[in-house]
C-alpha cells in the first residue's frame, strides 16, 4: 500500500479517506439494518405463533392464521428441480464452450447466454404465464400423468402451472450464470496440464471429468452455491405460474408458493393487517438468513480449499 | 544422415511439413530415431524443436489450425493416417513438458490416472505397478510415505520426477521431453538427467534441450535444428567434436543462437 | 495387464459430446423462443397511442406515463448508488486492500449482491415507506440504488486493483494529493471498466419489478403533474413499466395484457440494447 509522506498526512487526502471509507461502510450498515429491520417487524408474528410457524400449514388470511411451511417446501421443491437440471446442463454447455467449440460458435453461444442471463425476470414470468404454462399443460403434463401417472409427483389436474414449470423456468434463469462460471473455471486450467492428460491417452471427456473439474472444483462448487442463492430468491420468474396455492402436496402439477412469491402475491393485501405484514416480514427474515448461511457457507468453503489443496484454482 | 542399422529404426520420418496456419514451421524432415537411445534435438528459439517433438504424439491436434503432413512410421505404422488409434498411441508415446504438469490430486492418484484409463487392475496390481513406476522415477524413496498428498505439493524437481512416473506406468515405448529441466534447479536437473541414462535401456528418449552442454552429456545421437530444416544429425561426439555443416558448427561454438 | 476396452471410452466420450452440443442448442432455443415471442407479442401492441398517452383504468391508454417512471426512478437510482459504489470501491482498493474491515465490507458486499431483490424491497418498505406514509417512486429508487451499491463496489475495486501500482507510485511522486490521484488519473486508466460496470448494474436494475412492488408501486398519472410539481416523486407513487407489466399482466382485460407485451417488449430492449452496448464498448476500448 502506498502510504503518504507527511506525519498526520493531508486534510483533503484524509476527508477523502474518510468519505471513501464511509461509503464502503454503507453496506455493512445496509446489511445490517437490514437483518435487524426484519427481525424487528417480525416480532407480533413470532410472538403469536412461534416455532410452530415453520410446520404449520395454515394460510388463513380471513382469521389471521399463518404458517410457513408451504412456502418453505414450495421454495425447496422448485430450487431442487431447478439446481437438478440447470448443474449438469452448464457442465456441459461449459465443456462445449471451452473443448469442442471453434471460435465462432464459442463467441455465438457465449453471446447468447450473456442475453439469456440479462433478460429480466419479469419477462420469464410473461413468457411463463401465457406460453410455456399453456406448452406444460397441453403437451408435457398430459403427458407425464398418462405415463408416470402412478408416482405421487404427477397426479392432480395438468392446469400447466406448479412446481414443475417454476422448477423448469428457474433452471432456464440460472443456466446461463452457472455455465458463464463454469466456462471462466474451465478456461483457467493451463494448456499443458491438459495436454499432460491428452498426452497419457485420455479422450476429451476423461480429461475433462478427471482433470478439469478437479483443477477448478472450488470455483465451480462456488458457481453452484451462488446458482442456489439464485434460485431461491427468484420472485417475478415464478410468481405468475406457481399457482398461489398454499397446500404442501408431493404433486407437482398442484398449485404451490415459495417464500419469495408469496411476498410479491400476498403483499397488498397484508399492507393493512399487523399480523398478515409481520408474517410476510418474518417470511422475509427466514429468506434473508438462507441466503446469508448459503453465503457464509461458500466463502467459508472457497477460503478452506484454498488454504489446503496444493494448488489449483 | 541416415546410415544406421535399420532393425534398430524406431521411428522414421519422411518428409515431414508442419504448418501453424498458412506459416510452414518444419521443411522437408527426414529423421530415423533409433531404439533405445537418447536423440537430443537441439537449435536456436522457434527453430521447430518442439514442433517437431509434437508430432511424434499427435499432441499438436488439440489446435485447430495446426497441420503437419508427411509419414512418420512407428514400428511399421504411419502414426499420422487417420486410421490410428490415437489413444494407444498416446499411451506409446509418453510426453514430459517444460513445466512439470501434476494433475490436482493425491500423488498415488496421478500415477494411477493413466493406468486407470487403459487397463483393468486389481488394488493390489494398481499399487504394485505404481510404486514400480515411482522406483522406475527415482521417486519412490523420496515419496513413499507421501502417497496421499496433492501432486502439486513436491517440490520442481519432484514434480518433474513425477510426471516421468506418470509416464513410464502406461508402459510406452518412448518418451519425449520437451526442455524437461529448463523449470528444475541444479541438483533436481542432475537427478533428471542421471535418471535418463537409467530409462534409456528400457525405453527410446527423445529429448529437446536448449542446453548444450546437456544434450552433450546425456545423449547418443543429436540432430540440430534450424528454421525448420533438420541441419544435421548423427552421433553425438561427432556432431560436438567434427560437425559437417558450418550452421552446426557456429550453433554449436555460440556464435549464434 | 488386462486392457479396457477402448470402444467404451470413445463410446464415452462421443455420447458426452453429442450432448453438449445439444445443451448448447437448447440454450440458444429458449433465448430464441422468449425473444421472438416478446417482439411478435410487443410489436403488435405498438401504435402511437400506447407511446403518448398515459394509462387509463381499463382498457385504453398507454404507457407513456411508465416509461417516463421507469426513467426517473432508475436515473434518480444510478445518482444514489453510483457515487456511493465508486467511492465504496475506491476505500476497498486503495486504502483496504489487506484489512479486516475491508475483507467485511467486502463479505457484506457479497451477500448482499446474492439477496433477492424482494427482500430489498421489503426493507425499503419498513423504512422509507412505513414511516413517510406513503408509497413513492423516491423510495424504489432508493431500493435500486442499494441492488446497485455492491455491485459497483466490487466492480470498482477490481478495475482499480488493475491499475498498476507504477502509475499511482509516479503519480505521487510528482507531489499530487492522493484524492486527485485517485479521482483523476486512476479512474481514467480505469474508465472503461467503469463505465462498463456501471452501465451493466444499471441495465440490471431498470428491468427490477420485485423491489417496486413494495415502495413505487404504479400509477395512473404522470410522474408529476405539471412537470415541475416534481414533489410527487417523493410523495406519491409513481408509474413504471416493470409493475406495470406485474398489473397488466394478471388483468382479465387482453387490451392490457397486449399492453403488458408492449411494456415488456420496451424494456427488454432497453436492456439488451445497454447490456450489447457496454460489453461492445467495452471490448473495442480495450483492444
Amino acid at each position: 500500500m502506498v502510504k503518504n509522506g507527511k506525519k498526520g498526512g493531508y486534510p483533503a487526502d484524509n476527508f477523502f479517506k474518510g468519505l471513501t471509507f464511509l461509503c464502503a461502510l454503507l453496506i455493512v450498515v445496509i446489511m445490517t439494518t437490514l437483518f435487524i429491520q426484519l427481525f424487528y417487524q417480525s416480532v407480533p408474528t413470532i410472538r403469536k405463533f412461534g416455532l410452530e410457524f415453520f410446520w404449520s400449514k395454515k394460510w388463513d388470511p380471513v382469521n389471521l392464521e399463518f404458517g410457513a411451511l408451504s412456502s418453505i417446501y414450495g421454495t425447496i421443491v422448485t430450487s431442487v428441480i431447478a439446481m437438478l437440471i440447470a448443474v449438469p446442463l452448464s457442465f456441459v454447455i461449459a465443456l462445449f464452450l471451452v473443448e469442442i467449440a471453434g471460435p465462432k460458435v464459442k463467441a455465438i453461444v457465449s453471446q447468447a447466454l450473456d442475453l439469456l442471463a440479462a433478460i429480466p425476470s419479469i419477462i420469464y414470468g410473461m413468457w411463463g404465464l401465457f406460453i410455456f404454462a399453456p406448452f406444460m399443460q397441453d403437451h408435457v403434463q398430459s403427458f407425464l400423468m398418462k405415463y408416470l401417472g402412478f408416482l405421487p409427483f404427477f397426479k392432480g389436474i395438468p392446469m400447466g402451472i406448479g412446481m414443475l414449470t417454476s422448477g423448469l423456468i428457474l433452471a432456464l434463469m440460472i443456466l446461463p450464470f452457472i455455465s458463464a462460471v463454469m466456462r471462466d473455471i474451465f478456461q483457467m486450467v493451463p494448456p499443458v496440464v491438459k495436454e499432460s492428460a491428452y498426452g497419457v491417452g485420455s479422450t476429451t471427456w476423461e480429461v475433462s471429468y478427471h482433470v478439469t473439474m478437479k483443477y477448478g472444483l472450488q470455483g465451480v462448487l462456488g458457481a453452484v452455491f451462488l446458482g442456489l442463492g439464485r434460485a431461491i430468491g427468484e420472485t417475478m420468474a415464478i410468481t405468475f405460474v406457481i399457482g398461489n396455492g398454499y397446500t404442501v402436496s408431493a404433486s407437482l402439477f398442484d398449485p404451490a408458493n415459495t417464500i419469495a412469491s408469496t411476498l410479491a402475491s400476498q403483499f397488498s393485501e397484508a399492507v393493512s393487517q399487523p399480523i398478515f405484514k409481520s408474517t410476510l416480514m418474518e417470511l422475509g427474515l427466514v429468506l434473508f438468513i438462507v441466503t446469508f448461511g448459503i453465503q457464509v457457507a461458500a466463502q467459508w468453503w472457497l477460503n478452506r480449499i484454498r488454504l489446503s489443496s496444493g494448488g489449483g484454482l | 544422415m541416415n546410415q544406421k542399422q535399420s532393425e534398430n529404426v524406431k521411428i522414421s520420418v519422411r518428409d515431414l511439413n508442419f504448418f501453424y496456419g498458412s506459416h510452414k514451421a518444419l521443411i522437408d524432415n527426414n529423421i530415423d530415431i533409433l531404439k533405445n537411445k537418447v536423440t537430443a534435438v537441439i537449435g536456436p528459439s522457434g527453430c521447430g524443436k518442439s514442433t517437431h517433438l509434437r508430432v511424434y504424439n499427435r499432441i499438436f491436434e488439440l489446435y485447430r489450425d495446426q497441420k503437419a503432413t508427411g509419414t512418420v512410421m512407428l514400428d511399421g505404422e504411419n502414426i499420422l493416417s487417420p486410421e490410428v488409434d490415437i489413444l494407444e498411441l498416446r499411451r506409446k508415446v509418453g510426453m514430459i513438458f517444460q513445466k512439470p504438469t501434476p494433475f490436482p490430486m493425491s500423488v498415488y492418484e496421478n500415477i494411477a490416472y493413466g493406468l486407470r484409463l487403459h487397463y483393468k487392475l486389481s488394488k493390489t496390481e494398481m499399487a504394485e505397478k505404481v510404486e514400480k513406476s515411482l522406483r522406475s522415477a527415482a521417486l519412490w524413496e523420496e515419496i513413499k510415505d507421501k502417497m496421499d498428498k496433492p501432486g502439486m505439493a513436491l517440490s520442481g524437481g519432484q514434480q518433474q520426477r513425477l510426471c516421468i512416473a506418470r509416464a513410464i506406468a502406461v508402459e510406452p515405448e518412448i518418451i519425449l521431453m520437451d526442455e524437461p529441466t529448463s523449470a528444475i534447479d541444479p541438483i533436481g536437473t542432475a537427478k533428471i538427467e542421471e535418471l535418463v541414462g537409467e530409462l534409456e535401456k528400457n525405453f527410446t528418449i527423445v529429448i529437446v534441450t536448449h542446453n548444450m552442454q546437456q544434450a552433450a552429456r546425456i545423449s547418443d545421437y543429436t540432430a540440430f535444428f534450424f528454421e525448420g530444416k533438420i541441419i544435421e544429425y548423427g552421433e553425438t561426439e561427432k556432431i560436438f567434436t567434427k560437425p559437417e555443416n558450418k550452421k552446426t558448427e557456429d550453433y554449436i561454438t555460440g556464435r549464434f543462437g | 495387464m488386462k486392457k479396457r476396452p477402448v470402444l467404451f471410452r470413445r463410446l464415452t466420450d462421443r455420447i458426452v459430446k453429442i450432448i453438449s452440443v445439444l445443451a448448447a442448442l437448447v440454450g440458444i432455443f429458449f433465448l430464441l423462443w422468449i425473444l421472438l415471442e416478446v417482439l411478435f407479442r410487443g410489436a403488435s401492441s405498438f401504435n402511437f397511442q400506447f407511446f403518448t398517452e398515459i394509462s387509463l383504468d381499463g382498457e385504453n391508454g398507454g404507457v407513456a406515463n411508465a416509461i417516463v417512471g421507469t426513467f426517473v426512478i432508475t436515473l434518480t437510482a444510478v445518482f444514489i448508488g453510483v457515487p456511493a459504489g465508486l467511492l465504496g470501491g475506491i476505500f476497498l482498493s486503495e486504502y483496504g486492500r489487506n484489512s479486516r474491515i475491508g475483507n467485511l465490507i467486502r463479505f457484506a458486499s457479497n451477500v448482499m449482491m446474492g439477496m433477492p431483490s424482494i427482500i430489498i424491497g421489503l426493507f425499503v418498505y419498513s423504512v422509507i415507506v412505513y414511516n413517510t406514509g406513503s408509497f413513492s417512486g423516491f423510495s424504489g429508487a432508493v431500493a435500486l440504488a442499494i441492488i446497485m451499491l455492491p455491485v459497483i463496489l466490487r466492480t470498482t475495486e477490481d478495475m482499480l486493483s488493475l491499475v498498476p501500482n507504477s502509475l499511482r507510485e509516479a503519480a505521487l511522486a510528482l507531489g499530487t494529493p492522493r484524492w486527485k490521484v485517485t479521482l483523476h488519473i486512476l479512474f481514467k486508466a480505469a474508465r472503461t471498466g467503469l463505465i462498463t460496470g456501471i452501465l451493466l448494474a444499471t441495465a440490471r436494475v431498470s428491468g427490477e419489478t420485485a423491489p417496486l412492488l413494495f415502495t413505487s408501486l404504479n400509477s395512473f398519472y404522470w410522474p408529476a403533474e405539471p412537470w415541475w410539481h416534481f414533489w410527487s416523486f417523493f410523495t406519491s407513487p409513481t408509474a413504471n413499466l416493470t409493475v406495470t407489466i406485474n398489473d397488466y399482466a394478471m388483468s382479465p382485460y387482453k387490451g392490457l395484457n397486449s399492453m403488458a407485451w408492449g411494456a415488456s417488449l420496451l424494456i427488454t430492449a432497453c436492456v439488451l440494447v445497454l447490456n450489447v452496448f457496454a460489453r461492445y464498448h467495452f471490448r473495442e476500448k480495450t483492444k
